[in-house]
């Protein structure tokens, strides 16, 4: 039934091979286009690009030897070329802030936000499913507006705010949890940092006590990204889910005689998984981005933080830099998740 | 039929609650089913298919069903608690639907589907399951089983869905079959095909039969008795044999309206609904 | 001859003008519209924030911009409903000068990004061709930027301030509304009443403006209305950051940030500002959803 598809004049390629490379495609263009927009931003939009990255601290020679790098006595297309070619080989530029390369900073803050991301959306993941499930079941009655509600606030308050809040109940007045950062001061740097992810270093390092402190600094921070995670998944679970279960296999299943848990779980649910994947990569990436504001808040080192401060700091290759590593980041994780669907659902395949 | 009917329903209702009032799908039904065809024919609406899904305790939420005996093999239908009820879904009455495109999990396989339905109601193995589907598969003249199994419901036809369908519904062994229009959505030549595959294994097995459909053509041929459904009530009931010389004017009606090879050249008549009809009636004749 | 009520226009059976037709097609909207109370209630925020905005010279005791030091961080009380902040102003006059801004932006926002959108859209789909794929790769890679994070570049670019704030949003805002024109356009495209428009000599320009965009605008406003939300919560999120407008204009995400430093003993300071976003964001998302159900039921959620 699959046949092969003709590409051009006699060149006839397998289909697997064309929708490889359409892919591959899709990719780069969208990398041009983000680099694109980035080079625009930075050197299109500011009025003297040069100051934008040494700063007006900088003596004459930085400024002239900054000038010549960006190549600006250049046309356009031949800088953005320049611009194309540095990042390609890893090269961010040099921030202002800490003197080195924008790469490396953002090399070492990564694995933070990584750490946090993932946490928040495993919670949201594992606390999101289910409710959006149960309200689906459910539906018109309590628990349904219960979960709806949840899910309403969860998306509707400000992240920022949701965590100042929090910080204020569970830290300041509770403290039931550890405050900013992600370790006591105390505990700061005993730890090899193997992979940046301090909870499994700590846990690979058998240092318990920083192990518990870690996740004791991670919980809240991880749980507000979570609720905006949580409030996204429970709400498009809860909309799939109704979609299935008004679909006429449900009636044969229930015909045939099989218990409603299983009705649910194992022939419902089996059809809202596969739609869930692509649902969880965009939670994913965009808790990437959630992680901007939370970061801030709770003080936690990650890229957010680090964006956020060389924006403060006017350090235009830092901010750049650290875009340009979160769009790169997004389009990929979208990307996975795509071909992830098409991987599991048998009826693309 | 030689022993007590299979399935006893009498005075059937079921009302569903809508935001515009209270709606009547099924108002006073009765009728008995023994090892034999019984074919119910109606327009949309007539109630039919709430019929069905009544007796099989499978009503949409917002529906309420009441009725004076609901009865399968002595067994009270109305007040039996869910662990009877799914005894009885798939072991003693059995469903099958009109499209196989919709009425197949699409992430499943075929093979899968069928051997649930044998799990639920015995406590064999695995491999005994996996046996059986084969054997279900080649008794409703499907000729590899054995890659069929491992298909995919939509890479399957749509006749060879339907008796996907069939199998995975006879396996369990129940005493009746209920066919909501089952052959509605297939070609006409497919339809012979499945027709020829359901009456088979429903006459080996001595099964009891509601064939529900529009079609009264269909009806007629394939079924020992019919039932003719308007407004949720029964119009008439009547062998197959006697159509013709069915009374009530619904009936006639239905049967004016079916161009004939060998009837008049004049207009085919319109049907005519008489409002009268939707009335609740007593008993049914 | 009898007297029609408005009501019987409304609901006859056959229109006798356009216009009827279209009053008729948005009454019978409102009608499905009413029955659902959450959305109802989302229009009851909606309608006091715009109210709210529109009075606030009359309903506020002062033009929250003046200090008065003697009575900072006041909590709150019979004279401060919701108390000061920390330069002694009252917290719900600046709340409510505060919603002036937020529908600036959102109207600021909506009127840049419909029309990019529904144009990109519609030329996209009707056109087809390489028109298509490379305004659809434009879109695509706009929507490949996480908004914040692109909104903050652009701003680290061109200054703070709440125009540069507002534009910055709009450029990552109006990808959707391109992608949903598009696929309108498309399923409109080959329909008979096109076919007869073009054949009567009706120019593409005008094939798209006056059949086109008018059905694919309740698509849009459904997807505007949802996405409002989003745009508040980033434009608060810019403010937070010290992005958008700047002190001392009462900006609710600005004035968090202010008040951050007093969450511990005068937590109203930051906290009220937090929970008019709250609500009015809310408000958007329960419309929007009602909005959704009547126009588009087949969409979920």
């Amino acid at each position: 039934m699959a046949s092969a598809e003709a590409v051009g004049p006699g060149l006839v390629l397998p289909p697997k091979l064309v929708k490889v490379t359409g892919v591959i495609a899709s990719l780069i263009l969208t990398f041009i286009g983000l680099t694109a927009i980035t080079f625009t931003i930075g050197r299109v939009m500011p009025a003297d690009p040069v100051l934008a990255i040494v700063g007006d601290r900088a003596s004459q020679e930085v400024y002239d030897q900054v000038f010549f790098q960006l190549g600006l006595d250049q046309p356009i297309y031949v800088q953005y070329f320049k611009y194309l070619g540095q990042l390609l080989q890893g090269d961010l530029g040099t921030s202002i802030m800490t003197a080195q390369p924008v790469a490396e900073d953002i090399l070492r803050f990564f694995p933070a936000t990584l750490e946090l991301a993932t946490v928040a959306t495993l919670l949201g993941v594992f606390v999101g499913i289910p409710m959006g499930v149960l309200a689906a079941v459910n539906q018109g009655r309590w628990i349904d507006h219960v979960v709806r509600i949840i899910g309403l606030i969860g998306y509707s308050a400000p992240i920022f705010w949701l965590g100042m809040i929090a910080i204020l109940i569970f830290y300041f007045k509770l403290d039931w949890v550890a405050g900013p950062g992600r370790l006591d001061v105390f505990y700061d740097s005993i730890v090899d940092p193997v992979s940046g992810i301090l909870i499994l270093d700590a846990a690979l390092a058998g240092e318990w006590d920083i192990f518990h402190n870690a996740i004791a600094h991670l919980i809240l921070p991880a749980s507000i990204l979570g609720t905006f995670a949580l409030a996204y998944i429970a709400r498009m679970t809860r909309s799939f889910m109704l979609d299935q279960l008004s679909q006429e296999y449900i009636l044969t299943a229930r015909v045939k005689g099989i218990p409603e848990w299983r009705v649910i779980w194992g022939h419902a649910f089996r059809n809202v998984l596969v739609q869930l994947i692509t649902i969880i990569g965009l939670t994913y990436a965009s808790l990437l981005e959630g992680s901007v504001l939370t970061e801030t808040i709770f003080s936690w080192p990650g890229i957010g933080l680090y964006i956020t401060n060389s924006l403060f700091n006017n350090d235009m290759n830092a901010v750049l830099g650290g875009t340009i590593v979160v769009g790169v980041c997004f389009v990929g994780i979208n990307m996975l998740s795509d071909l992830l669907y098409k991987l599991v659902d048998p009826r693309v395949r | 039929m030689s022993d007590s009917p299979l399935l006893r329903v009498e005075d059937l209702h079921v009302t569903y609650n809508t935001p515009t009032g209270l709606v009547q799908a099924v108002k006073g039904v009765s009728f008995e089913l023994g090892r034999e065809k019984l074919g119910i024919v109606g327009e949309s609406g007539s109630g039919k298919s709430q019929t069905g899904r009544a007796i099989l305790g499978l009503t949409a939420p917002g529906g309420e069903v009441r009725a004076r005996r609901l009865e399968f093999e002595g067994t009270d239908l109305l007040h039996a608690d869910n662990r009877t009820m799914r005894r009885i879904r798939g072991g003693g009455i059995s469903m099958i639907m009109q499209d196989p495109k919709y009425s197949l999990n699409p992430v499943m396989t075929v093979g899968k589907q069928i051997e649930e339905a044998f799990l639920i109601h015995s406590n064999d193995s695995k491999r005994e399951a996996y046996r059986r589907t084969l054997e279900m598969l080649r008794a409703v003249k499907i000729r590899e089983p054995e890659r069929v199994y491992r298909a995919y419901p939509h890479e399957v036809s749509g006749g060879m869905g339907q008796r996907i369908m069939i199998a995975m519904m006879m396996i369990p062994e129940p005493s009746i079959i209920i066919a909501d229009e089952p052959t509605s959505a297939l070609d006409v030549t497919v339809q012979l095909q499945v027709l020829a595959v359901l009456d088979d294994m429903i006459s080996e097995r001595g099964m009891g039969l509601i064939f529900i459909s529009h079609d009264l053509n269909l009806i007629a041929s394939f079924c020992d008795r019919i039932l003719i459904m308007y407004g949720g009530q029964v119009m008439e009931e009547c062998n197959a044999a006697e159509l013709e010389q069915a009374q009530h004017p619904y009936t006639r009606g239905l049967l004016d309206c079916l161009p004939r090879l060998d009837g008049s050249q004049h207009e085919l008549s319109v049907l005519r609904r008489d409002p009268a009809w939707l009335e609740t009636r007593g008993e049914t004749s | 001859m009898t007297t029609l009520t408005v009501r019987d226009w409304l609901l006859a059976e056959v229109p006798h003008s356009k216009t009827q037709a279209r009053c008729q097609r948005i009454f019978i909207s409102w009608l499905a519209f009413k029955r659902n109370p959450v959305a109802m209630i989302g229009l009851l925020i909606i309608i006091s924030l715009i109210a709210v905005a529109l009075l606030a010279p009359w309903i506020t005791a002062s033009d929250a911009l003046e200090l008065d030091l003697a009575n900072r961080l006041q909590p709150p009380g019979s004279e401060h409903w919701l108390g000061t902040d920390e330069l002694g102003r009252d917290i719900l006059d600046r709340i409510i000068w505060g919603s002036r801004i937020t529908l600036y932006i959102v109207g600021l926002v909506s009127i840049i990004v419909v029309p990019i959108g529904l144009v990109i859209g519609i030329v996209a789909g009707y056109i087809g061709g390489w028109v298509d794929t490379f305004l659809m790769r434009l879109t695509d890679i706009f929507l490949a930027f996480p908004r914040l994070i692109l909104a903050m570049a652009l701003v680290a670019a061109l200054g703070p301030g709440l125009e540069n704030a507002v534009l910055a949003i709009a450029l990552t805002t109006w990808s959707p509304f391109a992608r949903i024109a598009r696929a309108e356009a498309l399923t409109i495209r080959n329909s008979d009443f096109i076919l007869a428009a073009r054949m009567q000599g009706v120019s593409t320009a005008g094939i798209l403006s006056r059949h086109v965009a008018p059905l694919c605008m309740s698509s849009v406003i459904v997807r505007l209305t949802l996405d409002m939300a989003g745009i508040i919560l980033t434009a608060a999120g810019l403010g937070f950051l010290g992005l958008g407008a700047q002190p001392p204009t009462p900006e609710w995400g600005a004035m968090i940030s202010l008040g951050r430093q007093y969450l511990i003993d005068q937590w109203w300071v930051p906290t009220m500002p937090g929970i008019a976003i709250l609500v009015v964001s809310l408000g958007f998302n329960l419309l929007g959803d009602g909005l959704r159900d009547v126009f588009d039921p087949k969409s979920g959620g």
